[in-house]
């Protein structure tokens, strides 16, 4: 792998002469308790599972527009984009935290478990589906479907948010500042009391979005589906 | 129809289950729920028979000449295939579905000799790898449990598209089998319904599969094979654009093949018999070169070494069980007979597998249930039928003149209805006739 230094500590690969497979494994190659170290990835003109899989401290700033699954099940790694981002960005995340800098496609964050995913842009369809822990910062808008079966965590959608949100929602907890065009089957729009607006304002803090938590609305699940019963049949 | 007793008239169509299923409908407003597969008469293996060797083929002999059983999967794209020593392995079954103790259990079997177990719905738990030497880690559409660690510690990793007892369906594991341990497992409360969905969360179509199962690899540094698990529906396609999306391992299962809790309908109408189903995914792989570069996995109905025997000879690499292993395991023993009369139904026919109330401690997750069964004694009478299927595979291997299972070909069957002959495309008994080909039929 051609990595030169720019800086000391930053050591850059650019992908018109490394490979995403000789990336990944340099990633790969430091152990979790490693020290954190510096990565710059240049040229990433939409290749596909960019930064997956990394199991240790680092930073990592994607210069380019990514392709599917960009920053995947990441764990400890803090990645950056500067640029789109295809299908599935930060898919199945554990930890660490994950920017994009531009808009993401579909299923953004899909069934994340932890760690911080920030977009600043927009989200397409099922932005947070099935997610299991992850928050999820849009300072955009999302499509439909966002939130489908979402178990756990925090979706934060500063635009609108498309049809169905929060479909069969379990435990998530959803936030939006705009228009929601309609809700999913078994959500619904609840009060928001102090604790949220607390706990939402320290998380558009972290995710670095200046926006007031009083600005959005709190949506989650009626829990009426949680036992399955023949007269919710029409709902589904 | 007339009678010399009129009034006392069954109807064929309207039989006393159908009148009974009728019933049951009206009172309770809902499907029926279970455990284990299609339960109907399908075609199935028992309609083709062997042509043991004679005149013009030279048998091996029994006890002294050898017979190969080993199998090696993923040797397209993963840089450590896995060694399986027989060609039977144990299909994926959930954590959650079975007890803790159930899926020790069936590592334990395994491993004693020389094959592969496969975790399920709800993720990898320690007991399980602890105790299986190759363990094949399923990547489902729910992602309950999903986690980079447990991809990095399994032996290969088996993206899920459906299940032969409900292709085209989800899940469902009712709130009475969701302890804290599993919801946890799963990021959801205790005891409430968990549904499974049907499509994965972040691909559509064999073009996304194919940079999906890239991800994979990548995360994984191309080490491990990626199989991909299909239901028997459309199987001549579903195995070409497995191959497109880049599988090194394809794996079929059947409309007989078991499942921990699907609806009655759904099993026993959607989906097509094992047999026919493989003949198309075999027919696939050959006309892309790829028969036995992709390696096929047959599951749905393999109960005995005959039914192994006739689908590797019908062209699979290997075969997996779930029934057959639980039975093994326990699961409906004559012993427990007056415990299942207690619930509802008899030794031989329990399969309310989603109910959690098995006697047998396998499909539970109630504690002292689960405690009934012993996962060392468990593990043994696995081993047991393990080796059986494999000595009975062997037997029939050699009376056909083979000294590896996988030199077993079409050639050395014959099927015994028309029907067997069309699906598993070998010539009825005594012709040559094959329905279907040389457009004759
Ligand atoms: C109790 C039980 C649980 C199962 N759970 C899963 C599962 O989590 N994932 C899956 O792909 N298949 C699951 N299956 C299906 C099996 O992997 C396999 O396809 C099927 O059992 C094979 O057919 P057989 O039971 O006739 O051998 C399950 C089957 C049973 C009996």
């Amino acid at each position: 792998m051609s990595a030169s230094e720019t800086l000391p500590t930053t050591r850059v690969v650019d992908l018109r002469s490394s490979t995403v497979r000789e990336l990944n494994q340099a990633l790969h190659d430091l152990p979790p308790d490693a020290a954190l170290s510096r990565w710059e990835v240049r040229s990433a003109a939409g290749e596909h599972a960019l930064a997956v899989g990394i199991n240790a401290p680092c930073t990592v700033e994607i210069k380019g527009h990514v392709g599917y699954y960009c920053a995947g099940m990441n764990k400890h790694a803090e990645i950056t984009i500067h640029g789109n981002a295809g299908t599935g960005l930060a898919e199945n995340m554990m930890s660490g935290r994950v920017v994009l800098r531009g808009n993401a496609s579909q299923s953004a964050g899909a069934t994340g478990r932890g760690g911080l995913l920030v977009i600043e842009g927009d989200a397409a369809a099922r932005c947070g589906i099935s997610m299991k822990g992850i928050d999820i910062v849009v300072r955009g808008s999302v499509g439909h479907l966002s939130a489908f079966m979402a178990q756990r965590g925090r979706l934060v959608v500063g635009g609108d948010a498309g049809s169905a949100l929060g479909d069969s929602l379990y435990e998530a907890q959803i936030f939006v500042r705009g228009q929601v065009t309609d809700l999913g089957a078994d959500c619904i729009e609840k009060e928001m009391r102090a604790e949220h607006l607390e706990a939402l304002g320290a998380l558009l803090e972290a995710a670095g979005v200046n926006l007031p938590a009083r600005a959005f609305r709190r949506y989650g699940s009626a829990r009426t589906l949680y036992h399955f019963n023949v007269d919710h049949a029409d709902t589904y | 129809m007339s009678s010399q007793y009129p009034g006392m008239i069954e109807s064929a169509l309207f039989s006393r289950d159908v009148i009974a299923e009728i019933q049951r409908a009206a009172t309770e407003g809902i499907y029926d729920i279970r455990g284990w597969g299609a339960k109907r008469p399908l075609p199935h293996f028992d309609d083709l028979v062997f042509l043991g060797a004679s005149m013009s083929r030279y048998p091996l002999e029994g006890y002294r000449e050898r017979c190969d059983t080993s199998v090696t999967l993923g040797t397209r794209y993963a840089k450590k295939p896995l060694e399986l020593k027989i060609p039977i392995t144990i299909a994926g079954m959930s954590f959650g579905a079975l007890s803790a103790q159930a899926k020790e259990a069936l590592g334990r079997g395994a491993s004693a000799v020389g094959t592969s177990t496969t975790t399920g719905d709800g993720g990898m738990t320690d007991e399980e790898r602890a105790a299986s030497s190759l363990l094949v880690y399923q990547v489902l559409p729910s992602r309950y449990g999903m986690n980079p660690d447990d991809l990095r510690r399994a032996d290969a990793i088996e993206v899920v598209l459906g299940q032969g007892a409900k292709p085209g369906g989800g899940g469902m594991l009712l709130g009475q089998k969701i302890n804290a341990r599993v919801a946890g497992m799963r990021d959801l409360p205790p005891n409430i319904d968990q549904r499974s969905a049907c499509r994965h969360p972040d691909w559509t179509g064999p073009d996304d599969l194919e940079i999906k199962i890239r991800e994979l690899r990548e995360i994984t540094d191309w080490e491990k094979p990626v199989y991909v698990k299909i239901g028997a529906s459309r199987s001549y396609y579903d195995t070409a654009l497995a191959v497109k999306a880049g599988a090194d391992v394809i794996v079929l299962d059947g409309m007989q093949g078991g499942t921990a809790a699907t609806q009655n309908v759904f099993i026993e109408h959607v989906g097509i018999p094992t047999l026919p189903a493989l003949r198309q995914a075999v027919e696939a792989l050959t006309e892309l070169d790829m028969h036995r570069k992709v390696q096929l996995i047959v599951s749905g109905g393999i109960r005995t070494g005959a039914d192994v025997a006739k689908a590797l000879a019908m062209g699979a690499d290997a075969v997996s069980i779930g029934v057959a292993a639980l039975i093994a395991l326990g699961d409906n023993s004559p012993a427990l007979d007056e415990e299942y009369r207690k619930i509802g139904s008899r030794a031989g026919c329990y399969d309310d597998w989603q109910a959690g109330r098995d006697p047998a401690g396998i499909t539970t997750q109630d504690e002292d249930l689960a405690s009934r069964l012993d996962p060392l004694l468990g593990g043994r009478r696995l081993a047991n039928y393990l080796r059986t299927l494999n000595m009975e595979t062997q037997i029939i291997a050699r009376a056909c003149g083979k000294s590896h299972v996988h030199n077993l070909e079409p050639e050395d069957l014959a099927a015994l209805t028309i029907e067997a002959a069309a699906m598993a495309g070998v010539p009825l008994a005594g012709t040559q006739w094959i329905p279907g080909r040389d457009g004759r039929f």
